[in-house]
């Protein structure tokens, strides 16, 4: 399988199942249409009859055939295991905890899933007990797995910052007793950051999430107080004063678009003139139906953004600023291993979600949807039958993901998605895909464009 | 080649032979925590 496309007056080809990245000239990129596999090594009839046989377009059709020899266009995926690529549900060692340590939020942003921190189950700060035995949990079911992660989410966790600084000292003793390093991330509002929080967080989180979307206008329509009032004037010198604060380590100052800011390139660009070097940006996911919700009559205008947005990222590293957008880093020379791209979410396989009652569900998304309750870490329950649709969700059993070009880059999307929109967790939502694999266009652009 | 420049070459199969072994990151792609686009992890081997 290949994926051919232009950006700007770039031609790249990928071969999807080798993983190679080619600039084609614009003769050669025009034969792909002609052509399929198996190759010969003769120039074929068919691309004589449309591109006559000039000594151009031989050497045309000579270099594709090298690359098909190659093993580096149109090549096949058959090296792949398929036993290694799906485990059972209760093989798969859990390895990431988002920890729910607050089910309260001191803001009411208009498109939050959590439903304005509680996730629709009441308002509760997680009491020590429950997160120390649901560190106890991951541990125990950790198998060999070395790397633990923790993220302390809400809700905004920094409501209960206290019971956060006990439950790090409490894993930092337990680390030592059982040879597991865990990594610690935290997401916030930044509206309690203060100097006490930025020292310790910058001492134990290895990632730090600070929520802000943009400009002012854009981020006071949706990021709000309870008595209505936008939150940019308070969290902006925090955030930056953090920032500043950070040093190497990392951080993303993170922001949702919706249809009123489709203009979203300007807002990754007031965060870059803000100091900030490390950004994200996403598209808001909802139901249809609301005011701010995308539809896919939105698509092309997006699309339009995020070529903006990557045209902006390759002229100003052209001319030495650095910055980082998070949805078009991808790392071409190196990267993860095929097995790890063919499954980019980990709901209810290595990734589990405990709520402040200690309940447990197969990602955050989940949470308060009592179908999906798998457990409790206090009553140290855990049924992984519910889990097997989970974890045998890949880009090889999803149809959709297993004909698409951008599978081992998009790695299948998110199962929570596919649930909210089609109640099928392996269920493709096609606005979700269409943005992702523009997001994968734009993102080798940027990789080949600087190339050159 | 003179009409085709690779940027990068393939590297899907070889990584099959020593992949898999679960200690990177666990990746989420949800808008809420920063999807993760699986391509850009590091490996932790
Ligand atoms: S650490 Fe590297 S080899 Fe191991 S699963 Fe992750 S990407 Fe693959
Ligand atoms: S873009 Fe959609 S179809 Fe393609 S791999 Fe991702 S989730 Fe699957
Ligand atoms: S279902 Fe979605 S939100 Fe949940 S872990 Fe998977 S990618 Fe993340």
């Amino acid at each position: 399988m290949i994926h051919a496309y232009k950006h700007g007056q770039q031609h790249i080809v990928l071969d999807v199942n080798s993983g190679a990245v080619h600039i084609f000239d614009p003769l050669s990129y025009d034969m792909l249409a002609y052509l399929e596999a198996p190759l010969s090594e003769e120039y074929p009839a068919l691309l004589e009859e449309k591109f006559g046989k000039s000594q151009d377009a031989l050497d045309s059709y000579a270099d594709i055939y090298e690359l098909y020899q190659r093993g580096e266009l149109f090549s096949e995926d058959d090296y792949i295991d398929l036993q290694k690529a799906m485990p059972k549900a209760e093989d798969v060692p859990i390895k990431a905890l988002c920890l729910n340590i607050a089910h309260d939020c001191n803001l009411r942003c208009g498109y939050c899933f959590a439903s304005t921190g509680d996730f629709g189950c009441g308002r509760k700060l997680m009491p020590f007990e429950v997160g120390k035995a649901a560190f106890d949990f991951l541990v125990a079911h950790s198998g060999k797995r070395r790397n633990l992660e923790v993220d302390f989410f809400g809700g905004e966790p920094l409501m209960n910052f206290g019971t956060v600084k006990m439950l790090v000292a409490y894993a930092r003793e337990l680390e030592k007793k059982v040879d597991k390093k865990f990594r610690f991330t935290l997401t916030t509002n930044a509206m309690l950051l203060n100097d006490e929080v930025t020292e310790f967080l910058n001492k134990e989180m290895h990632n730090v999430v600070l929520s802000l979307d943009g400009r002012k206008e854009v981020n006071d329509f949706m990021r709000q107080r309870v008595d209505g009032t936008g939150c940019f004037d308070t969290i902006m010198p925090k955030i930056r004063r953090f920032v500043e604060q950070r040093g190497d380590k990392d951080y993303y100052v993170r922001g949702t678009f919706t249809k009123n800011n489709l203009d979203f390139a300007s807002d990754v660009r007031f965060m870059v003139d803000q100091g900030f070097e490390q950004i994200s940006i996403e598209p808001v996911v909802c139901g249809a139906g609301w005011e701010y919700s995308i539809g896919e009559e939105d698509l092309p205008r997006i699309k339009d953004e995020y070529d903006r947005l990557a045209d902006q990222i390759i002229a100003d590293r052209r001319a030495g600023k650095f910055y980082n957008f998070f949805h078009f880093m991808i790392d071409l020379q190196q990267g993860p291993c095929v097995y790890k791209r063919i499954k980019g979410c980990g709901a209810g396989g290595e990734y589990i979600a405990v709520t402040p009652e200690g309940d447990i569900y197969p990602c955050h998304q989940f949470v308060g949807n009592e179908a999906f309750k798998l457990g409790n870490v206090m009553e140290q329950t855990l049924d992984r039958s519910l889990c097997e649709d989970f974890v045998s969700a890949n880009v090889f059993t999803k149809e959709e993901c297993s004909q698409c070009w951008a599978k081992y880059y998009c790695s299948g999307g998110c199962c929570a998605n596919n649930y909210a929109f089609g109640q099928n967790i392996k269920k493709t939502y096609r606005l979700s895909c269409e943005l992702e694999k523009k997001r994968v266009e734009c993102a080798i652009a940027i990789q080949t464009a600087l190339s050159e | 080649m003179k009409k085709i420049k690779t940027v990068k070459t393939a590297n899907l199969k070889a990584s099959a032979c020593k992949g898999g072994c679960g200690e990177c990151q666990t990746s989420c792609q949800s808008a809420c925590k920063t999807s993760c686009t699986v391509a850009n992890q590091k490996c932790e081997k």
